[in-house]
């Protein structure tokens, strides 16, 4: 069913008693040209580009869990293409501008919100890195504003811009950043792809592959073994594990990364704030809660929650920031498991195995991706070619010393 | 967490910054005569790039810089963040080195 005013009006006047599940739960065929392993946002993705872009829809999209229980249902929901090397901005502007049409395109309500993401500036030396990235985003394509402090102090009067050590002088803007209902992009991306006959296998597990001389031709799940003639393997936080079973050792630390969120508040905070002195970045959602974040606990980890020092460490930020935050109540807190990569940036790549593919190392960046992540991947996946604008990130990258150094800190936790 | 130091006793973990994987203490050799061969680049590449990344038990290095700036390895597991066993890291690499030597 089409998703239009009409059939909102005509639900309504039924008494939305003809609503229907938007995606099949297929029993697993013995065979699909394609099997993608992991159904987050970027499996989903990967799923839907490939039977509406590249018109392959013998696809099957195994998760091991329900839909959208990984890190798409577990992230702080901002996009935003404000990066400074050619591997990357390129990429990211396209995810963004794949985001600004995507509920157009997938017929799906996600709340695409560009409400606009303010990174801070509060030294000389950081104002002159600000207008270099925002030249470099504005090259690609993106846009950027430098603005001063009395601009930001027109939009958000109540951050602590005399702050005895980190005063605020300004910040880059990016207009067309912003946030996303983060489970409407699982999900809208799985009915799209649902809807060309890509069979969404929820609850089955991939526990192994099956090589036959060398070449990856399959992979055994918990309901039994399933051939295909590729896999792309988009696993998250769990890559290391699922790509162990067929021998490989990646480039990839797993982390836990907390949020927290507060009391619904009146609005208050009409974008997205990130501080610059301090890892710590704040929005609000649309049901009233602060939303905030900031760095990975910092030693490895595969248990979905975190410690208290790194609680105390961002509320610190978030105080330093915006003092008003003292007053409201902190609610929940979560974590997901980032897949550290060693130099911070992903791998959209070939395996040495034929047939195998791999998708991962977002670290904590990988839900603003999700689109371009998902298309790029499914360009490799049909063509055997990587996409131009994911060309970057090779597997190999690390033994060639074509190194995507964006930020430089990858997995250690020290340097973050 | 708490770290159980071998010389301070329980130390509460924000005290020190995690360095990762324990198998950072074993640096692979150079190749013969210090000159690089292809086999000594692939085993450095893995050592500094590839990690094993576990769900389970983890061997890793914690430096106490907030305290006795000792470096510990700590056994640990990566699913429910329990704390199995702590030992110095220096001598968790004396007995590394005496295994290579045995083994080579």
């Amino acid at each position: 069913m089409r998703y239009s005013v009409f059939s909102i009006l005509n639900q309504a006047l039924r008494g939305n008693t003809g609503w229907k599940p938007v995606w099949r739960e297929p029993e697993p065929r013995p065979a699909y040209d394609i099997i993608i392993v992991g159904g987050g946002g970027h499996g989903l993705a990967t799923a839907y580009y490939l039977s509406n872009v590249y018109g392959i829809t013998n696809v099957a999209v195994l998760e091991k869990g329900y839909l959208g229980s990984g890190n798409i249902g577990r992230n702080t929901t901002i996009i935003r293409s404000n990066y400074l090397l050619d591997g990357n901005e390129p990429f990211y502007e396209m995810s963004l501008k794949l985001w600004e049409g995507l509920e157009q395109d997938f017929n799906y309500n996600a709340m695409v919100s560009q409400r606009g993401v303010l990174n801070l500036y509060h030294s000389d030396g950081q104002r002159d890195a600000y207008a270099r990235r925002g030249n470099a985003m504005i090259l690609n394509g993106a846009d950027a504003e430098l603005i001063d402090q009395d601009r930001v102090r027109a939009m958000y009067p109540f951050l602590d811009f005399d702050n005895g050590r980190f005063p605020i002088q300004g910040g880059l803007l990016q207009r067309r950043g912003g946030s996303v209902r983060h489970d409407g992009v699982a999900w809208g991306y799985a009915r799209g792809a649902d809807s060309r006959g890509v069979d969404i296998i929820q609850h089955c597990e991939v526990q192994g592959f099956i090589m036959e001389g060398g070449t990856c031709v399959g992979v055994e799940t918990s309901r039994g073994p399933i051939r295909a003639n590729r896999v792309g393997v988009a696993a998250a936080g769990s890559s290391s594990r699922v790509m162990e079973q067929a021998g490989m050792r990646l480039p990839i630390e797993s982390h836990v990364l907390q949020a927290f969120v507060s009391e619904g508040l009146k609005p208050i905070i009409p974008g997205v704030i990130t501080y610059g002195a301090g890892h710590f970045y704040i929005s609000q959602s649309d049901k009233g809660g602060l939303v905030f974040g900031g760095d990975i606990d910092g030693y490895n980890s595969y248990a979905q929650r975190g410690n208290l020092p790194i609680l105390e460490h961002v509320c610190e930020g978030g105080m330093a920031l915006m003092p008003a935050i003292g007053k409201a109540r902190m609610v929940r807190s979560w974590g997901g498991i980032m897949d550290m990569s060693m130099d911070g940036s992903p791998i959209i790549d070939r395996t040495p195995i034929d047939g195998l593919y791999l998708n991962a190392g977002w670290c904590y960046g990988g839900f603003k991706a999700t689109p371009a992540s998902g298309y790029c991947f499914a360009h490799l996946l049909a063509t055997g070619e990587p996409h131009d604008n994911a060309a970057a990130y090779r597997l190999d990258r690390f033994r060639s010393g074509a190194v995507i150094d964006e930020k430089g800190s990858g997995a250690q936790p020290n340097l973050h | 967490m708490l770290i159980n130091h071998p010389l301070l006793g329980p130390r509460d973990a924000a005290e020190f910054t995690c360095f990762g994987d324990a198998s950072l203490l074993l640096r692979p050799d150079p190749g013969p005569n210090g000159e690089p061969d292809q086999a000594a680049m692939d085993a450095f590449h893995d050592y500094l790039h590839l990690r094993d990344n576990p769900a389970g038990t983890h061997q890793e290095l914690w430096y106490h810089e907030q305290g006795d700036r000792s470096w510990l390895v700590v056994t640990r597991d990566t699913i429910n963040h329990s704390i199995i066993k702590v030992e110095l890291a220096r001598n968790v690499k004396a007995r590394n080195l005496k295994t290579r030597e045995g083994a080579g």
